[in-house]
């Protein structure tokens, strides 16, 4: 009754949705859909337990891992034995370990929020000038304000917040194209602004003492990371690593036309504001601490969606899992590898771009490729 | 007024960026159980006509009811939950599969946290097979057609199981099988009591398929009415602004043209 007055224009208003579904498919509908548990089973966190078990390995290895009392390992008797080791181990290892995995899963986290938000998957976390944002901070304090390491942190996150808040600004003021492209094409800017600066700070910097130290610091590495700096940058990585989390399924729907977003109840640009948002503030954290150190952001969110597809539900804590293994295997390398310490930046972006060309020529996800059962 | 249409009142845009007024005082109403065609040459403001029927462009004078209420008195949520909307074409960078980009349709139905469960998999599911992809649920969308890919985003509208459906040039990346089922499942939805509005080029999918027309052109409505009213070769040649011909053969109506 109710579907033929509706025919006619006449229809009452009734609180059940307008739309209900047939009990058979209308249209050519080959066998049954396949069951809803199978499909939500394999949509859940299948497999991401194996990418928690390797970062709890790879932790509990890297506590191990360094130069004392001999490259490669410590060995647990030592440990017991050592009180030297035992100090070390806590005062240096620890700290320094738990920042590599903050850093990796924040930059990887965050790059996967900004490839997702911008659609576009060549972006990295620092590009909203971010990156060079910090990069000029640090510059700017090891010359002007001095090298100690509160001081060239908090310039560098301090700068690294200008950068995004100019990209907003700036974003905010383009006359062309839509809400994303003007992000980018403001990004793109105010990166060059600060990316101009420290070629200035670089070029008056005192060559002898200055000059290697911003050298160093764009580098990037973990070198100097003691307890007081890791509690320092913690409150804010995490709680912005919880909010992207929380919103990971969000993520494909701000993924979305603006348009299209909305239909489905999202309030597109004040919801990507907020993640875009806990993602650069992730970001600048980390690297106010370890500064540059590229690749983690731009290639572990491939990685992830290669092994877990597109959908951020699954591709999100993936992406951090990984970033933040992919970081500490580096970090281990950096410390125990050579008598010298290696740049972090250096090997992230050394292994991480030969990875990259792997993972970029493999074949893609194969479940995604397959059919689902007939 | 019939309470429960979607009307437009005097309604007046203009896109903030080129500062060009597309409508002014446009006055309209789409009464609940039509299907109303939108035609128009390129440029008339069909598009923009969805957008604002959406709540997403927001009228600079006059306003969009539903219901007899403004739709900026509405919560997000209550409006996806009312209006669908299925865009022409929609670019993505990621390798979603077919199961996951519908499930984006439930979202009006979860909280800002929630995940979707196992029900909203299953209404997922129903959707896709009746547009006629069962069984593609887990092919990645980079691996699909045009025309496929139309018909999965005419999928996750129908997961979203709005009241009002809105789609805009719903049939232009398709097949005529294709075609000939959309409309048939079109059909179908308005039997269940969903109101259609949508833009098209091909006058022959409106005379088939609506029971009112919308005929704009350059921002103003040129003729609205029932279809046998208005889908006649003189509103149709104003309209497009070349002579064409109206020819039946059998029961439907044809446009000749050039």
């Amino acid at each position: 009754m109710r579907q033929e007055s509706a025919i006619t224009g006449s229809q009452g208003i009734s609180k059940e949705p307008a739309l209900s579904l047939p009990k058979e498919p209308a249209l050519s509908a080959v066998g049954a859909p396949s069951s809803a548990r199978r499909a939500l089973d394999g949509m859940r966190s299948g497999g991401l337990i194996w990418l928690v078990v390797l970062l709890a390995g790879v932790l509990a290895l890297s506590l191990f891992v360094g130069r004392y009392p001999a490259p490669p390992l410590l060995t647990p008797s030592q440990l017991a034995s050592d009180e030297l080791a035992q100090r070390l181990v806590w005062n240096l290892r620890l700290p320094r370990i738990l920042a590599a995995v903050l850093l990796g899963m924040s930059l990887a986290g965050a790059g996967a929020v900004l490839q997702m938000i911008l659609g576009n998957p060549l972006v990295e976390p620092g590009f909203l000038g971010v990156s060079q944002g910090a990069a000029f901070g640090a510059s700017l304090s090891i010359i002007f304000l001095g090298n100690a390491a509160w001081l060239v942190q908090s310039s560098a996150a301090f700068f690294a917040f200008a950068g995004l808040g100019l990209s907003y600004l700036l974003a905010h003021r383009l006359r062309y194209g839509g809400w994303v492209l003007r992000l980018v094409l403001a990004g793109i800017a105010i990166s060059a602004l600060f990316s101009a600066g420290v070629g200035m700070l670089k070029y008056i910097a005192d060559p002898l003492r200055q000059l290697p130290e911003i050298t160093f610091w764009l580098l990037g590495g973990l070198w100097s990371i003691t307890w007081t700096q890791l509690v320092s940058i913690l409150p804010v990585t995490l709680l912005a690593l919880l909010v992207m989390h929380w919103m990971r399924w969000r993520l494909n729907l701000l993924a979305l036309d603006d348009a299209t977003a909305f239909s489905l109840g999202v309030a597109p640009t004040r919801e990507r504001v907020l993640v875009l948002t806990a993602a650069v503030a992730a970001t600048a954290a980390v690297i106010s601490v370890s500064g540059m150190v590229g690749w983690i952001g731009l290639i572990m969110p491939h990685l992830a969606r290669r092994l877990y597809g597109a959908d951020a539900r699954r591709a999100l804590p993936a992406a951090l899992l990984l970033g933040g293994t992919f970081s500490l295997l580096c970090d281990d390398v950096a410390r125990t590898l050579l008598a010298g310490e290696i740049p972090l930046g250096i090997l992230t972006s050394l292994i991480g771009a030969v990875f990259f060309m792997g993972l970029m020529t493999m074949r893609a996800r194969q479940a995604v490729t397959q059919k689902a059962e007939p | 007024m019939n309470a429960a249409s979607l009307a437009f009142q005097d309604v007046g845009f203009t896109y903030p960026a080129n500062g060009r007024p597309v409508f002014q005082q446009l006055t309209l109403e789409i009464a609940p159980g039509t299907v109303t065609a939108i035609l128009g040459p390129n440029g008339a403001g069909k598009t923009t006509l969805l957008h604002l029927a959406l709540g997403w462009l927001k009228p600079q004078a006059g306003h969009v009811a539903l219901r007899d209420r403004p739709l900026a008195s509405y919560s997000r949520g209550e409006l996806g939950r009312e209006l669908g909307l299925v865009p022409q074409s929609e670019h993505t960078a990621f390798e979603y599969s077919l199961l996951e980009y519908v499930l984006l349709g439930r979202a009006p139905y979860l909280k800002p946290l929630e995940m979707p469960g196992e029900g909203d998999i299953r209404i997922a599911l129903d959707a896709l097979a009746r547009v006629g992809l069962a069984g593609w649920a887990e092919r990645s969308i980079a691996r699909v057609s045009g025309g496929e890919r139309q018909l999965v985003l005419i999928a996750r509208a129908l997961a979203q199981q709005p009241r009002f459906l809105l789609l805009d040039e719903p049939t232009s990346h398709l097949d005529l099988g294709n075609k000939a089922r959309l409309v048939a499942l079109l059909r179908d939805l308005v039997r269940q009591g969903v109101t259609i509005l949508f833009t098209t080029h091909e006058p022959e999918v409106a005379a088939g398929l609506a029971t009112h027309l919308v005929l704009m052109r350059g921002g103003r409505v040129l003729q609205t009415g029932l279809l046998a009213e208005t889908f006649t070769a003189e509103h149709l040649s104003e309209t497009y602004g070349v002579p064409v011909a109206v020819a039946q053969v059998r029961d439907r109506q044809v446009v000749l043209w050039g």
